[in-house]
């Protein structure tokens, strides 16, 4: 496969680094593509321009910290489980949802 | 003689050295790593795959970097290295810990507990910094040196220390678009804050390289600002930012994200759940564990290195690191620690020295704006986890008579959201202080709770 182009619309930039491997992931149901070694949280906010939307009514986050200290870019694997994005790598076939699960609605 | 029981908490630049200097001793260390890879924060490794030279990831650091993964690499058969792992308690002798992937926990008793946590930026909330695309100047730095991205295609930095204009010219140089650096620190600092800063000559000069490099490029530069607000919308994030100068006229700028902070705080937790006493610095207006000049806390066995005990920078850490394991071994009457600690500990001390006062140097040139973090608006979010914005929490004091941070945090929930009060915490307590009246060193300290991050409920106990 030929090396993606920076998607538009997303919100971080790809500076280097893009010879990588593609991976193809799943994106709320969407198919989506990132590069190996892309954290989860890089490989959603090169798609879009938000992670997961603040359960407190404030609007729609992006990450804050990315070194697993604010918490704020939990989304949520295909069985439900939480994932924190900034230190979750991406791999092959891997869905995620940036709406948790219905049990917690 | 059965081997002592030493586990080290950090892969950072303390940590690596600590465990380096075990090994040497003939100990073989646990090495407890919340990180994937080696190297903390500062050194922070790319995945397997990124090809980019030392030289471009950690610039004029390259050689030390370089010099710190090739020690760890070389004691990685020599240690019980436990990546992407959490320490997330400490109780009496024994360290708590939790592998993050796959939930697996265990209880690990130790004779000595080196910890070598790190840091965070510290941040002061600004209106609307609760948008989509504001990040701290840490995860701006983390975007680009471990995935080779920016965080955004219009930047602009805004804060105060060291990392502020480091990381502005890392993004120009790697060709991002970076439109100002806004410095809420005066452009020429004090003649104390000199003193200080004139221990390392060499680091003084990269710092006004770097700036001269940044104003060559293009980029605009403000000193003595006062944030204003960062402008934005729920859904869209943000979409650019005010700051007034020292004149009083208003500045804006166009950007779609902002990075962040005030120079660091300490990573401090498990030094409180181990109960470490602390003292309060009136310099950094920080609550630090207090330490000897070896490392030793308060509490027999645990010692603290690094970032996490006194923001020395890496090099600091490097020597703290090495000194609070050579200490643990002699305290533990471990024969070949204590003649490494005899022929050390001087020329380790020494350096520690004059790392604190480039620290204490770069405190005054570049302090923390604890009257601005009072002063912000009721509206203003202050916890971003939850919401919950200045005003209400000047109401828990003026209403509830909260006049000490750990009943503030109970009414009002500032410092009990997911962040657990890492990057709220040092604004609410100037808030709370401003709004009781009282020195924010009488009104105590946020306290570390275990699990000192979240853990997965899922989380299986082996222990």
């Amino acid at each position: 496969m030929s090396n993606p182009l920076p998607v538009s619309g997303g919100r971080f930039v790809r500076l280097a680094e893009t010879a990588r491997p593609a991976l193809n992931i799943v994106i709320d149901g969407a198919q989506a593509t990132a590069l190996e070694g892309d954290t989860l949280l890089v490989a959603l906010l090169t798609h879009g321009r938000h992670l997961r939307t603040s359960e407190f009514g404030d609007g729609t986050r992006a990450g804050f910290c990315l070194m697993g200290a604010c918490q704020d870019c939990w989304v949520w694997d295909d069985a439900g489980h939480r994932l924190r994005a900034c230190s979750t790598a991406v791999t092959e076939g891997m869905a995620v949802c940036t709406t948790p699960p219905a049990l917690f609605k | 003689m059965t081997p002592p029981r030493i586990v080290v908490v950090g892969g950072g630049p303390a940590g690596v050295r600590a465990a380096q200097a075990l090994v040497e001793a003939g100990v073989r260390p646990i090495v407890i790593d919340e990180g994937r890879r080696d190297g903390g924060q500062i050194y922070r490794r790319q995945p397997e795959g990124f090809t980019r030279s030392h030289a471009t990831l950690y610039g004029s650091e390259a050689a030390k970097a370089q010099a710190l993964h090739r020690s760890f690499d070389a004691l990685r058969e020599h240690i019980d290295y436990r990546s992407e792992t959490l320490a997330w308690n400490v109780t009496t002798g024994q360290l708590h810990t939790a592998h993050t992937p796959s939930g697996e926990t265990a209880a690990l008793g130790f004779d000595a507990l080196i910890v070598c946590a790190g840091a965070t930026d510290r941040l002061m909330p600004v209106p609307g910094w609760h948008h989509a695309g504001c990040y701290s100047l840490g995860a701006a730095q983390i975007a680009l040196k471990a995935q080779a991205c920016a965080i955004g295609s219009r930047v602009v930095f805004m804060g105060s220390g060291p990392l502020l204009y480091l990381v502005a010219a890392q993004y120009v140089k790697a060709g991002a678009r970076v439109d100002a650096v806004l410095d809420t620190s005066p452009a020429v600092p004090t003649l104390g804050a000199l003193r200080g800063l004139l221990k390392r000559p060499r680091l003084l000069l990269r710092g006004l390289a770097l700036k001269a490099s940044l104003r060559l490029a293009g980029v605009t530069l403000l000193n003595a600002v006062e944030p204003v607000r960062i402008d934005g919308s729920p859904d869209g994030g943000v979409s650019g930012l005010v700051v007034r100068d020292a004149r009083g006229a208003e500045h804006a700028f166009a950007c779609d994200a902002v990075g962040m902070g005030w120079h660091l705080r300490a990573e401090t937790q498990l030094a409180d759940l181990a109960r470490c006493e602390f003292t309060f610095e009136p310099l950094s207006r920080q609550w630090l564990p207090r330490i000897d000049a070896c490392g030793r806390s308060s509490t027999a066995g645990v010692y603290l290195a690094g970032d996490g005990a006194r923001i020395l920078g890496a090099d600091g850490a490097e020597a703290a690191g090495r000194l609070a394991a050579l200490a643990a071994l002699h305290d533990l009457n471990h024969a070949r620690g204590q003649a490494l600690f005899a022929s050390e500990q001087t020329r380790l001390q020494r350096t520690l020295a004059t790392m604190n006062d480039f620290r204490e140097g770069l405190a005054q040139a570049f302090p923390w704006p604890h009257a601005h973090a009072a002063a912000l608006p009721d509206d203003a979010v202050v916890c971003r986890c939850e919401a919950v914005t200045a005003g209400e929490l000047r109401r828990s004091v003026l209403e509830f008579g909260s006049q000490e941070v750990n009943r503030a945090k109970a009414f009002s929930r500032v410092g009990m959201g997911r962040c657990q009060g890492r990057y709220c915490g040092h604004a609410a307590a100037e808030i709370v202080a401003a709004a009781a009246s009282i020195p924010v060193e009488q009104i105590g300290r946020l306290r570390g709770q275990a699990p000192v991050k979240p853990l997965l409920m899922s989380a299986q106990q082996n222990d």
